[in-house]
């Protein structure tokens, strides 16, 4: 009878084409169910370490879906971690202090370093299928990105307005309902915007990670990065166009059909209590939200089971009520110390274990990672100032004009999620061209995968500045050095600060493969602690690595401390434009 | 007697301080809610209202006492209570009906039955028809009415409400208020008893019929009395004048009897906020205690509060910080709820804008402690600058985080406008102003 009434309703409701669209969901699902089944049988084939990597254009479908893949599954364990490291950080008082403090210090970790560990650790524990070296390289695209969302779903957690949650405490709600009604919805907008970032950020390192060298080894899984790099090596330049040109259908198809959807339908859990002018519309939403199978398919399966889920967890709390157990509090928490204890002793063994390997770094490489770590950080600053110099000029420029930023934004987004990577060989061949070595070189790509964050921001900064401001500058004939210095510049400067910290972060990581790379059979490498992380990795010198990668985290921990926190405090206050 | 609903022992709140100190919130107080009464409580800001409605509705946990449900602990038993809040507290992704439902889900109603009586109350206070809108869409007052719904929806026994009309212009809440008077009086709704919150005399004497009124520091039962006016009330009756000028007189009669400081078993000290070394700042701006003098002074200089607040269309929130300040600067005397302007008040008032700051300037630093130890540190090092973290420390011995926040700001606010200091807001310090080069110096030496 229920089911009667919906399918009635729907089919009273006069609808464009709705069996057009349901086609397409219904198509949809079974290329998924097949998807489904073809990576199953390859994950599951025997371990091919070297793939041999086809050049045809024909094979250029299937290794894009197979990156397609990885990105996906890193991206899907990226989402459920962060949830889950959120919730319990921003739940339990004893830890949280210290989950957040791992936190910051893992944001800071060059995820690369961790790549020849956890391919042979992976290759170890899964030899006989794929699926090892797979698992191998969605882990490391997951470090690269569970971060930034953790923290996001962290501090929104802790933003939820106090009469928010009391009106879930007074009406009893179970924590699943107020994870589902309140604390997921109020996330949502900061989730949804740190997965694009975030998923971007997956891009950039898969197209590394796809083929590398270990040792004598040489890793190559099928994918759309491999095939990149093995066209550059072999010098085929039709090859290398056709794979670029699939790698922006990706990134264009991504941003239309799952993202747009997303920031449009993830409108309707801002907290504003005012209805926003302008909103980005996507019409794949609609469609979506028109077709009456999805909405069938709702109806049949989630419904129920949640209605079924809800009832069970009221009747689980009348039972409660009525006769409350005796809880085995003290046996519960001898069993927390006892975990608590044998953690700690198992993280100061492997501490202990990590710092008898760094002395076997003799003196002389330690001099030497000191002044790679100088030269690194001077070229990613110089990176930092060029892109800043070309992007606040341009971005402002953008940002005033409301006709060409409507095209120049989005073109802009998908400049940012283009993985530099993918581009990274073509860069090299042609600066190599020129003459110029990898000195130069590594700067330019660098920037290449940083600036992007930087003119974003700037446009957004730009379009922020209140109008009246400007007209105030105007009427009062400020020169154009007053306008900067008064109107243009503070106003962008919170917009500004939030785009380089994020641009100096990418470029430090960056500076790993940007500092040395492997071209056409011969290793280029400028002197860099990038370089010299690489080289570790790549001779598997483990010892290096790990002290190189300690330098790196500490940089960067104390670059963000003493430089980028202050100026993030002086943003939030003195450069706030409203009230 | 009947047998209260809710009834509340010696139920106390403080915070402990890192130091032997604790800030109390509120001082230990007993009090019940009866069936069939609208209890309103009343109070400044600051004495800790919210806190005590959270307490008795068992969302906070008291620091000392105990809260009965029907003469049980109310933590381990069923309450049927629900909350109108002053934010609306609306889940803004969920729809109307989804936000009503939301509670019945919670408690595992059947859909059916959830949609069913969902529908009924929505109708009942009037939002047929906008079920499936979503909350961003509605005005102020359809929001709160669906905070109601949500309240009403699970039958509360006791139907609490944290300043449900404050968020709302006047005309809205006085519409709301009376289909709630009606609601109750006709028993469309099977509530037993109503606790409102309100920082509005009228509303109070409106809607209670019993009322409690609140003082500060640490936050206790000024008094606590019966309304004897039949409803409806009529807000122009002699009778409703007299009884909203009476809490005026108690809100600004300072305490006969203060609470004597003792010492708890614990050991830990509880410092009686009246015998400490800092006067709470009332959060007044000094261009609003010029404005409110004058127009005492249109008044001939003498009006009651009541009368005050009426003219000026002023909520007791507003107001009294006000009148707090005059009076601390030694403007204004109040006395059994009339207020009288003082020679210095009348000669402030009445100066032009460079000697008004000056006569500030010398009230302040007599009557305000803070004000005269920052300018005195400020004169005593070389470099003329102190950190604000230095004064934040000595005040949080005293005040809570948010309050030590507060004084501080108002103290800057003061002292700006006093020309005794500045503050370097970026920096977060105080700094010394060349003092040859304000104005009111200048205005000084020609005086001289």
């Amino acid at each position: 009878m229920k089911v009667r009434y919906t399918l009635s309703r729907s089919l009273v409701i006069e609808r464009s084409w709705p069996f057009f669209l349901d086609l397409t969901v219904a198509m949809g699902l079974l290329a998924g169910f097949y998807a489904v089944l073809q990576i199953a049988r390859y994950w599951l084939s025997g371990a091919v370490p070297e793939v041999v990597i086809s050049q045809s254009p024909r094979m250029l479908p299937l290794y894009a879906f197979y990156s397609v893949v990885r990105i996906g599954v890193a991206y899907l364990l990226s989402l459920l971690f962060a949830v889950g490291y959120g919730y319990i950080a921003a739940y339990n008082r004893r830890v949280e202090a210290l989950m957040i403090a791992t936190l910051d210090i893992l944001q800071s970790i060059p995820v690369l370093s961790f790549l020849p560990g956890v391919m042979l650790a992976m290759m170890s524990l899964i030899p006989s299928r794929q699926l090892g070296i797979e698992f191998g390289a969605i882990l490391l695209i997951f470090t690269g990105q569970v971060w930034n969302m953790a923290f996001s779903f962290y501090s929104s957690l802790k933003s939820i307005p106090r009469e928010l949650r009391e009106a879930c405490t007074i009406n009893h709600f179970s924590r699943w309902q107020r994870l589902w009604q309140l604390e997921l919805p109020y996330a949502t907008i900061g989730l949804v915007w740190n997965s694009m970032v975030s998923v971007a950020g997956g891009w950039f390192f898969l197209m590394v990670c796809e083929m590398f060298p270990v040792g004598d080894r040489n890793f190559r899984l099928p994918g759309l990065g491999s095939y990149l790099q093995t066209a550059a090596s072999t010098g085929n330049s039709p090859a290398m166009i056709y794979g670029l040109i699939t790698m922006v259908a990706i990134i264009v198809m991504t941003d239309q059909l799952i993202w747009r959807p997303v920031i449009d339908w993830s409108d309707k859990f801002k907290f504003e209590n005012v209805e926003a002018a302008d909103r980005m519309k996507s019409p794949v939403l609609a469609a979506l939200r028109q077709s009456n199978f999805l909405g069938i398919i709702h109806q049949r399966t989630i419904a129920p089971l949640s209605e079924h889920l809800y009832q069970s967890i009221a009747r689980r709390h009348r039972d409660r009520e009525e006769a409350p157990p005796k809880s085995n509090k003290t046996g519960a928490t001898l069993v927390t110390v006892v975990i608590a204890v044998f953690a700690a002793g198992l993280i100061c063994f492997a501490a202990f274990k990590a710092i008898l390997l760094l002395r076997q770094v003799p003196r002389s490489d330690f001099g030497e990672l000191l002044l790679g770590a100088v030269v690194t950080f001077f070229r990613v600053n110089i990176s930092l100032l060029l892109a800043a110099a070309w992007t606040i000029p341009v971005g402002v420029a953008i940002g005033f004009n409301p006709k060409l930023s409507r095209i120049a934004q989005p073109l802009a987004q998908i400049a940012a999620s283009f993985p530099a990577t993918a581009l990274f060989p073509v860069i090299l061949l042609a600066l190599m061209k020129l003459g110029a070595g990898l000195g130069i070189g590594s700067i330019v790509l660098m920037m290449l995968g940083t600036q992007w964050y930087i003119l974003f921001n700037v446009i957004a900064g730009a379009m922020a500045i209140p109008s009246d401001l400007r007209e105030v500058a105007r009427l009062f004939h400020f020169t154009s050095i007053q306008r900067w210095t008064t109107v243009i510049l503070p106003g962008v400067f919170p917009f500004l600060i939030t785009g380089l910290v994020t641009a100096s972060g990418g470029a430090w990581n960056a500076s790993i493969i940007a500092e040395y790379f492997h071209l056409k059979d011969q290793t280029l490498h400028t002197l860099g602690l990038g370089a010299q992380i690489s080289a570790a990795s790549d001779s598997g010198n483990f010892p290096v690595l790990l002290l190189a990668t300690i330098i790196m985290a500490l940089m960067v921990v104390t670059i963000n401390r003493l430089v980028w926190r202050p100026l993030y405090k002086l943003a939030e206050t003195k450069y706030r434009l409203e009230g | 007697m009947t047998e209260a609903i809710i009834r509340a022992q010696q139920v106390e709140k403080f915070y402990a301080q890192p130091s032997e100190n604790r800030i109390q919130v509120i001082a230990p107080t007993d009090l019940s809610i009866l069936p069939g009464e609208i209890v309103a409580l009343l109070g400044p800001s600051g004495s800790g209202k919210s806190t005590l409605l959270r307490m008795l509705s068992g969302l906070s946990k008291p620091s000392g006492g105990q809260v009965y449900w029907h003469e049980k602990p109310i933590e381990s038993t069923q309450i049927h209570v629900s909350i109108v809040f002053q934010s609306f507290a609306l889940f803004p992704w969920l729809t109307v009906l989804e936000n009503v439902e939301a509670p019945l889900k919670a408690q595992g109603v059947e859909p059916e039955a959830r949609k069913t009586r969902s529908l009924k109350i929505l109708d009942t206070v009037g939002l047929d028809g906008f079920e499936a809108a979503y909350p961003k869409e509605l005005s102020g007052g359809m929001r709160q009415r669906v905070g109601f719904a949500r309240a009403l929806v699970v039958e509360p026994e006791v139907l609490f409400m944290d300043e449900p009309f404050s968020a709302l212009d006047v005309l809205t809440a006085e519409n709301l208020r009376s289909e709630l008077l009606e609601l109750w009086q006709k028993k469309t709704i099977p509530t037993r008893a109503i606790f409102i919150v309100t920082h509005n005399i009228e509303e109070a004497v409106l809607l209670a019929d019993r009322i409690i009124v609140l003082g500060r520091n640490p936050g206790h039962v000024r008094t606590d009395f019966k309304v004897g006016l039949p409803q409806p009330r009529d807000k122009k009756s002699a009778a409703f004048t007299k009884l909203v000028d009476y809490i005026y007189t108690v809100l600004t009669r300072p305490d006969v009897t203060p609470a004597v400081p003792r010492l708890h078993t614990d050991g830990r000290h509880i410092r009686d906020q009246r015998q400490m070394r800092y006067e709470m700042l009332p959060h007044a701006r000094p261009g609003g205690i010029a404005g409110l003098l004058e127009f005492i002074i249109d008044l001939n200089g003498r009006t009651d509060v009541y009368r005050l607040a009426d003219e000026l269309a002023f909520e007791l929130d507003d107001l009294l910080p006000i009148v707090d300040a005059a009076q601390l600067l030694g403007f204004l005397t109040v006395e059994e709820g009339d207020v009288s302007i003082t020679p210095a008040g009348r000669e402030y008032a009445e100066s032009e804008i460079l000697k008004q700051k000056e006569l500030f300037r010398a009230a302040a630093t007599e009557h305000v402690l803070l004000l005269r130890q920052i300018t005195r540190a400020l004169d005593n090092k070389t470099d003329h600058t102190v950190p604000e973290e230095f004064f934040l420390d000595m005040l949080d011995e005293q005040f809570s985080e948010e309050e030590t926040q507060r004084q501080l700001e108002t103290a800057i606010n003061w002292g700006r406008y006093a020309e005794l200091f500045d503050f370097d807001a970026a920096r977060r310090r105080f700094i010394l102003p060349e003092r040859e080069e304000t104005a009111a110096t200048i205005q000084e030496s020609v005086e001289e």
